[in-house]
């Protein structure tokens, strides 16, 4: 708890001093913008002792749960991204790059500062399975209309999806619950992919498929900016950042270390990770 | 609140939006409907894999409610005896149970419905409330299986078809917007304080007795002061299953109508001693409250589903940006 007052105070006291500025472009349309964000998340269940007695107790005092910790995942991030962009993100594990993402999708709250979208973002992850109980061809089907298309919409959509995700014979009849971790994957991608995304974020979701697949979702991800939206996308093969990226930003423990154009990053990232 | 002003101003500038905003409420309700076709799919899914574990499959839909109604039957059908309140019990406790379980499932459920979709709202942007509505239709897919062991119980007691069965879809949509309004709000407290589903079973277990489920509560009538039969009979865990069996039962129907001339002829017969006196006193009393009842019953019915309907709704709005966040 006192740590993390500490670290609040420090960083409020020196503003993002190594982070490079941020240069406005006035020629190209803004679609994301992330201002000076901190966010501070509560994770619960973290050690404690948990008997009955001492529960009692913190409800007697009205203390708070002591399981509860303060994480200071982003400090101070500001950026641009404009339409068209196919932004990568890197950095160590734990870094605050997909935190960076869930912040831009809306799903955790700023402490300070902002994010602001045209439209809606939307995050792709690596856990965010659908609906395991369910077959893939149901997923399909609810994945879409969850999105906000019609009945007809989806009939339409329905064997391009199919061919996209590119899943053996069968199956696609099968509960998710059987699939390879590359498999739903796969089916996930080609759900998102499916409609026009304004933002699309992409955390990690492609690790697991294999180069053919890979290779396919390049071919979307530059479908999805030529129609005027934003991808970012978070992964540790920094070939396929190379790949599928015009820009990347290099974070480190929640802030802004360098932010330019793909080669240029990547080339510092590798040489000051030793890789 | 924007520690860097021309930031933000840029973004203004240029139409952007706070990401984590909720929309306003008008916006919010063209989402759902939009929406809709995904609330049925997704009910229906819910529905079918429900059971797919089990060696019997689907067929559960039909023995869960048949199974509860005869643990209910052996217990206040024969061992308390409470048979004798009505005419034909069996299919009196049934339509009681098969009712009632539908806004008890709907409140367990919806009060889940946030909870164990955390990985939908995390992967797919959509309106939330979609899975407290879709939640709730996936226990009126189950009510619609029970109706069939319904009918065939009926038939078997001699409970023949009439023109007031038609009754029972204006009963069921009022239930409906009733469940999915107590859907909502549990939905919201559930998905924020996880304690609520350890201590629900013990509120409708509660709600459960008191709504006069087993046993017919004109009977307590004489033995409860008036302001707690007025609120037995106000609960809406009672007045939907009371228009259901008053629709659905001619035999029914025809108790209360026995109940209330016994009611009236011993109101009117008066007294000359005093223990006469107090008696036809109680029976006026209760004369008057049948009557009222059978008028006021449809009025909260209504009142309920809407006030609910409209409370919940709101209520789950107010917290759109915050469900899923960890």
């Amino acid at each position: 708890m006192a740590d993390a007052l500490k670290e609040k105070v420090k960083v409020s006291a020196t503003p993002d001093g190594s982070a490079p500025p941020v240069v406005i472009d006035p020629n190209r349309e803004p679609i994301v913008v992330v201002d000076d964000l901190h966010i501070i998340y509560r994770v619960y269940g973290a050690g404690g002792k948990g008997n009955a007695n001492n529960a009692l107790m913190r409800v007697v005092r009205r203390q708070n749960r002591p399981s509860m910790k303060e994480v200071h995942a982003i400090r101070g991030m500001s950026f641009v991204a404009y339409k068209g962009d196919a932004v990568g993100v890197i950095g160590t594990n734990g870094s605050g790059k997909s935190t960076l993402l869930k912040a831009i999708a809306g799903l955790l709250p700023p402490q300070k500062g902002g994010v602001y979208t045209a439209g809606q973002p939307s995050l792709l992850g690596v856990n965010a399975a659908l609906m395991n109980d369910l077959t893939g061809e149901r997923n399909i089907v609810l994945g879409c209309l969850a999105m906000g298309m019609g009945p007809d919409e989806v009939k339409a959509k329905y064997d391009e999806i199919v061919k996209f995700a590119g899943l053996k014979e069968g199956f696609i009849q099968l509960p998710m619950r059987a699939y390879s971790s590359g498999m739903g994957s796969r089916l996930r991608f080609a759900i998102a992919a499916s409609k026009s995304h304004d933002v699309l974020l992409i955390d990690e979701a492609l690790a697991t498929g294999d180069a053919k697949f890979r290779r396919k979702s390049a071919a979307k991800i530059d479908e999805l900016r030529e129609e005027a939206g934003a991808v970012f996308l978070v992964a540790h093969q920094l070939d396929s950042i190379r790949e599928m990226c015009n820009r990347v930003l290099w974070v480190d423990e929640g802030r802004l270390v360098m932010d330019g154009d793909t080669d240029t990053v990547v080339d510092a990232y590798v040489e000051a990770t030793g890789k | 609140m924007n520690g860097n002003p021309p930031l933000a101003e840029f973004a203004a500038r240029h139409g952007l939006k706070q990401s984590a905003a909720r929309p306003p409420l008008g916006a919010y309700i063209r989402q759902l409907w939009q929406r809709r076709h995904f609330i049925w799919a997704f009910a229906s899914a819910k529905s079918v894999a429900m059971y797919t574990e089990s060696r019997l499959g689907q067929l559960w839909q039909v023995l869960t409610p048949l199974l509860n109604a005869l643990v209910y039957y052996l217990i206040f059908g024969l061992l308390l005896g409470r048979s004798g309140d009505v005419s034909k019990y069996i299919p009196y406790l049934v339509t009681g149970i098969f009712f009632f379980h539908f806004t008890q499932r709907s409140v367990t459920s919806g009060a889940k419905s946030v909870q164990s979709s955390m990985s939908l709202i995390r992967a797919l942007h959509f309106p939330r409330a979609t899975l407290p509505f879709s939640y709730t239709i996936v226990e009126l897919q189950q009510l619609f299986a029970a109706m069939g062991v319904l009918l065939v119980i009926m038939l078997g007691f001699q409970e023949w078809p009439t023109w007031e069965w038609v009754l029972i879809i204006p009963i069921l949509l009022l239930q409906l917007m009733f469940n999915i309004g107590v859907s909502l709000v549990v939905a919201r407290i559930g998905a924020f304080v996880p304690d609520l589903s350890q201590l629900l079973p013990f509120i409708l277990r509660t709600w459960l007795y008191f709504s006069g489920i087993m046993f017919s509560m004109y009977t307590l009538s004489s033995k409860v002061p008036t302001w707690a039969m007025r609120l037995m009979e106000a609960n809406p865990g009672s007045v939907y299953v009371e228009l259901a069996r008053r629709s659905l039962m001619g035999s029914y129907r025809h108790d209360l109508h026995k109940m209330t001339a016994k009611y009236a002829e011993q109101c009117a017969a008066g007294g000359t001693t005093h223990k006469q006196l107090v008696k036809a006193a109680n029976a006026c009393k209760q004369h008057a409250e049948l009557i009222s009842t059978d008028h006021m019953i449809w009025i909260y019915a209504v009142g309920w589903a809407v006030v609910a309907f409209a409370v919940g709704f709101w209520y789950f709005h107010r917290a759109e940006e915050r469900y899923g966040r960890g």
